[in-house]
C-alpha cells in the first residue's frame, strides 16, 4: 500500500514538474484566417518553411477582424489576412509598417442544388444577391468581421442594399468561421459566400454546389504584415520577417501555387503584382 | 453516417501519430490542472471546514457558486490577463499549454475546494472530540482529516478531472487551438466538426469518452480496494 | 499555554453550564486529587457527561471556574479521555495508537514496542493490523482506552466506558482500570452500573438534576447514604 502511495506521489510530482516547451525556441505566432487554415494551406506551407528555416509557425486561426485585433494587442508576431481595407486601416494606425500582397483566390456563392432563388449559373454576383433578397431565399452570413464577411457586406452595398436594416428572417448571421457557415448552409439548404479554398477542402457538402462564380467582384486578395515591434517590443521581428520574406520569395510563391486539392489549385501567388 | 463511423473506427485503429499527440496534450493539460488545483484547493477546503472566521459563510457560498463558472468566462478572464496588452502579458503565456492549464485550474479549483470542504466538515463532526481531547493543533488536524479521508477526496479530484477533460470553451480561447501545439481532443472535435471532417471528430469523441470512463473506473476501484485494505 | 508538571488538583468552583436555555450543571463545586478512582453516578440527564467534559477541558463553564493545578484554560497535556462512543481513526488499530503516541511526541523508534504493550494491556494483541473501524464495539472501546493510555496521562476520564458492552468486555475493561489505578493514574469516570461503581470507586460523586447531591467514599455512600435521593437511587428507585 505504501509503495502505491509513493508511486502516486511521484507521478503527481512528475506531472507538475514537466514544463511545456518554452517559447524561447525558434517560433512565431501568426494570426490568420479560418480560410487559410480550413483549406489546408498551412498544413502544406508550414512544414516546407520549417524544413528550410527550422522556425515553428504557430497559427491562430480567427476571422480577419479578430486576427488584426490580436495583432493590435501584441499577441501575434505576424498577421496574414484577406481584407485590404481592414489591412490598410491597420497600417494607418501604425500597427505595421508594410503590407505585402501574397496570393489571391476568389469567393464563390454556394447554394443548394435545388436553387430556391433560381440564380444558379449566373455570372453576376450582385444581381444574384438582389434576387436572393427579393425571393427571401435562406442566406448564411458569417457575421464575424472576417475577410469573407467583409467582402459579403461590401457586395450587399454594391447591390444598393442596406443589409443591416433590410435583412429579414431569411438572413442568418451566425458569427462563426467558414467551416461552421458551410455546415449551417448545408443543414439549412441555404446560400453562403465562401472562399474557394475552404469550399474545395470541405467534406460535408450535402446538397451544396457552386451557384455563382467568376464575377470580378469576387476577387479575394491575401496580404501579410509584420506587427510593428516599435509598438510591441515582444514581437519576434527577425523571425517574423523571415516568414514574410519566404512567402513572397519565388520558393514560397511556388509552394503556394503547388497546393492542390483533387488536382485543382486553390491559391494563386501574386506577390509581385503592384496593384494587389 | 455509417461511413463516418467506419472511418472513425479505422482512424483509431491506425494509431495516427497526430491523434496521439492530441490525446497526450489533452491528458497533460487536464491532469496538470487537477494536480495544481489539488495543491491549492484541498488544504483550502480543509482550512475552511475546520475554522470559524468572519465571512466564512460568504466564502462557502461563493466557492459553491463558482463551481458553475462557465468555461468560456474562465477562458475570457485568463485571456484578458495573459494577453500582451493585459496585466500579465510580459509572461508571454497566451496561446500556450500553460495558459490552458491555468484556465482549467481556475475551473477545477472551486469544485475540488467545495467537495473537500464538505468531506472534511462531515468527518470533523466525527473526529472533533477526539482530536480536541488530544490537543491536536490546527494544521495537524487538517492533515489528519485529509489523510483519513483521502479516498473520498479522490472522488473530488475525479470530479475536477471530468470537468477539465470535457470542457472546450476555456482552452480554445486561451490556447488558440494551434495545430501541433495547443490542440486537444475537445478543441479538435470542435474544429473537425466545423470543417466537416466528421470521422476524425467522431474518433476523438469516442476516445475522449473512453478515457473518462477509464479514469472513473480506475479511481473507483482504487477507492474501493484502498478503503478496504486500509480501513479508511 | 503553560506546560505544567501536574494537572492535579483539578477544581470546579461554582461551575454552571447553560446550553440552549437549559441548565445542565448548577453551581458545582468539586475537587479531584490524586488517589483512588472517582466515580460519577446519577440518573440519565443528571449532567455526568457534561461534568466530565468540563473537567477534561472540552467545555468551558457558563459561569464559575475550572482550574488545573491552579490555572485556568490549560491545554490537555497530561489528561486523556475515553468517550462513550469513541471515534476510530480510519486506520489500523495499531495506527490509532501510534497517532496518540505521536501526539505526545513519543519518538518513532519506541512506537512498535509501546503499541504492542498497550494492545496487550487491553487484550487486543494480534488485532493491530485490523482496520479499527472493523473492530467490534467492545474492541473499539478497548482500543480507545489503549489510545488514551498511549498519551501517558496523569488523569484518565472515561464516560460510561462499559455501557454498551457485554459482560466479557466489561470485565476486560474493569481489569485494565484496576491495573492502571494501581499505577497511580487518577481515574475519573461515570457509570450507571452501580455494581461497577462499587467495584471500582474510591470516591463517589452522586449527581442529580445538574447538582451534586452527595459525595463520599465508596464505602460510606453505599452503606449509608446521607441524602434521601441517594438512598432512593441505591434502592433502585427512579428519580424524576
Amino acid at each position: 500500500m505504501k509503495r502505491l502511495h509513493t508511486l502516486a506521489a511521484l507521478a503527481v510530482l512528475g506531472i507538475l514538474s514537466i514544463t511545456p516547451a518554452s517559447a524561447e525556441d525558434k517560433s512565431i505566432v501568426v494570426a490568420s484566417t479560418t480560410s487559410t487554415q480550413d483549406s489546408g494551406l498551412f498544413g502544406h506551407l508550414l512544414p516546407a518553411f520549417k524544413q528550410k528555416t527550422g522556425i515553428d509557425v504557430k497559427v491562430i486561426a480567427q476571422g480577419t477582424g479578430q486576427a488584426l485585433d490580436t495583432g493590435r494587442r501584441g499577441d501575434a508576431d505576424v498577421v496574414f489576412v484577406h481584407a485590404k481595407s481592414a489591412e490598410e486601416k491597420f497600417l494607418a494606425e501604425g500597427q505595421s509598417t508594410k503590407r505585402y500582397p501574397v496570393m489571391y483566390n476568389d469567393f464563390v456563392l454556394i447554394g443548394p442544388k435545388s436553387d430556391p432563388a433560381g440564380i444558379k449559373g449566373t455570372k453576376d454576383i450582385v444581381a444574384a444577391l438582389k434576387t436572393i433578397k427579393e425571393k427571401g431565399a435562406p442566406f448564411i452570413s458569417r457575421g464575424d468581421r472576417s475577410g469573407t464577411n467583409i467582402a459579403e457586406l461590401k457586395l450587399w452595398k454594391v447591390a444598393g442594399i442596406d443589409i443591416a436594416k433590410d435583412k429579414g428572417p431569411w438572413y442568418k448571421d451566425i458569427g462563426q468561421g467558414m467551416g461552421a457557415a458551410l455546415n449551417t448552409a448545408s443543414a439549412a439548404n441555404a446560400y453562403v459566400i465562401s472562399d474557394r479554398g475552404t469550399w474545395l477542402s470541405f467534406k460535408n457538402r450535402g446538397d451544396l454546389v457552386i451557384a455563382v462564380e467568376g464575377d470580378k467582384r469576387l476577387f479575394n486578395q491575401y496580404g501579410v504584415m509584420l506587427v510593428n515591434p516599435a509598438k510591441h517590443p515582444n514581437v519576434k521581428a527577425a523571425l517574423g520577417q523571415q516568414f514574410i520574406d519566404w512567402l513572397i520569395s519565388s520558393e514560397g510563391q511556388k509552394t503556394i501555387a503547388d497546393y492542390k486539392i483533387n488536382g485543382q489549385q486553390l491559391f494563386y501567388p501574386n506577390a509581385t503584382d503592384p496593384n494587389a | 453516417m455509417m461511413s463516418n463511423l467506419v472511418s472513425a473506427f479505422e482512424l483509431v485503429h491506425s494509431f495516427d501519430a497526430s491523434l496521439f499527440q492530441i490525446i497526450g496534450l489533452s491528458l497533460f493539460v487536464s491532469l496538470s490542472a487537477v494536480a495544481w488545483s489539488a495543491l491549492i484547493s484541498v488544504p483550502l477546503g480543509a482550512l475552511i471546514a475546520l475554522n470559524a472566521f468572519p465571512g466564512r459563510t460568504f466564502i462557502v457560498v461563493v466557492i459553491n457558486a463558482l463551481m458553475g463558472l462557465p468555461p468560456v468566462v474562465a477562458g475570457l478572464i485568463v485571456f484578458l490577463s495573459l494577453s500582451r496588452s493585459g496585466p500579465l502579458g510580459s509572461w508571454g503565456l497566451l496561446f500556450t499549454p500553460t495558459a490552458m492549464i491555468i484556465a482549467q485550474t481556475l475551473l477545477v479549483t472551486p469544485i475540488i475546494a467545495a467537495l473537500t470542504r464538505q468531506t472534511i466538515e462531515d468527518a470533523w463532526i466525527e473526529y472533533r472530540d477526539e482530536l480536541t481531547a488530544m490537543n491536536i493543533g490546527v494544521a495537524a488536524r487538517a492533515a489528519t482529516l485529509i489523510w483519513d479521508c483521502r479516498y473520498s477526496l479522490m472522488t473530488a479530484l475525479l470530479a475536477g478531472f471530468g470537468r477539465a477533460a470535457a470542457e472546450v470553451g476555456a482552452i480554445i480561447i486561451v490556447g488558440g487551438n494551434i495545430d501541433g501545439f495547443t490542440r486537444t481532443m475537445t478543441t479538435t472535435i470542435a474544429l473537425e466538426t466545423s470543417k466537416g471532417d466528421l470521422p476524425r471528430a467522431i474518433a476523438l469523441g469516442a476516445v475522449l469518452v473512453g478515457i473518462i470512463i477509464l479514469v472513473n473506473a480506475l479511481a473507483w476501484s482504487t477507492q474501493r480496494l484502498g478503503a478496504r485494505f486500509s480501513g479508511a | 499555554m503553560l506546560a505544567l508538571t501536574s494537572d492535579l488538583p483539578m477544581a470546579l468552583e461554582h461551575v454552571s453550564v447553560v446550553a440552549g436555555g437549559v441548565r445542565i450543571l448548577s453551581d458545582v463545586t468539586l475537587r479531584f486529587s490524586a488517589g483512588a478512582p472517582t466515580v460519577l453516578i446519577g440518573p440519565n440527564g443528571s449532567g455526568k457527561t457534561t461534568l466530565l467534559r468540563v473537567a477534561m477541558g472540552l467545555l468551558h463553564p457558563s459561569s464559575g471556574t475550572m482550574t488545573w493545578g491552579g490555572y485556568e484554560r490549560v491545554a490537555p497535556q497530561r489528561r486523556a479521555i475515553v468517550f462513550q462512543r469513541p471515534a476510530m481513526l480510519r486506520r489500523t488499530a495499531a495506527a490509532n495508537i501510534e497517532y496518540a503516541l505521536a501526539s505526545v511526541n513519543v519518538s518513532r523508534d519506541l512506537w512498535k514496542q509501546r503499541t504492542a504493550e498497550l494492545l496487550a494491556m487491553v487484550g487486543l494483541s494480534g488485532l493491530g493490523e485490523r482496520p479499527a473501524r472493523k473492530l467490534s464495539g467492545g474492541e473499539q472501546q478497548r482500543l480507545a482506552l489503549a489510545r488514551a493510555l498511549g498519551r501517558n496521562p496523569e488523569v484518565l476520564f472515561l464516560d460510561e466506558p462499559t455501557a454498551a458492552l457485554d459482560p466479557h468486555s466489561t470485565k476486560a475493561i474493569e481489569d485494565v482500570l484496576e491495573t492502571i489505578a494501581a499505577k497511580n493514574i487518577k481515574i475519573i469516570m461515570s457509570t450507571h452500573d452501580l455494581g461497577e461503581a462499587r467495584r471500582l470507586a474510591g470516591e463517589i460523586v452522586f449527581l442529580n438534576h445538574g447538582r451534586i447531591a452527595e459525595t463520599g467514599s465508596s464505602a460510606d455512600f453505599f452503606n449509608a447514604p446521607t441524602t434521601s435521593d441517594g438512598q432512593r437511587f441505591i434502592a433502585g428507585e427512579l428519580l424524576i
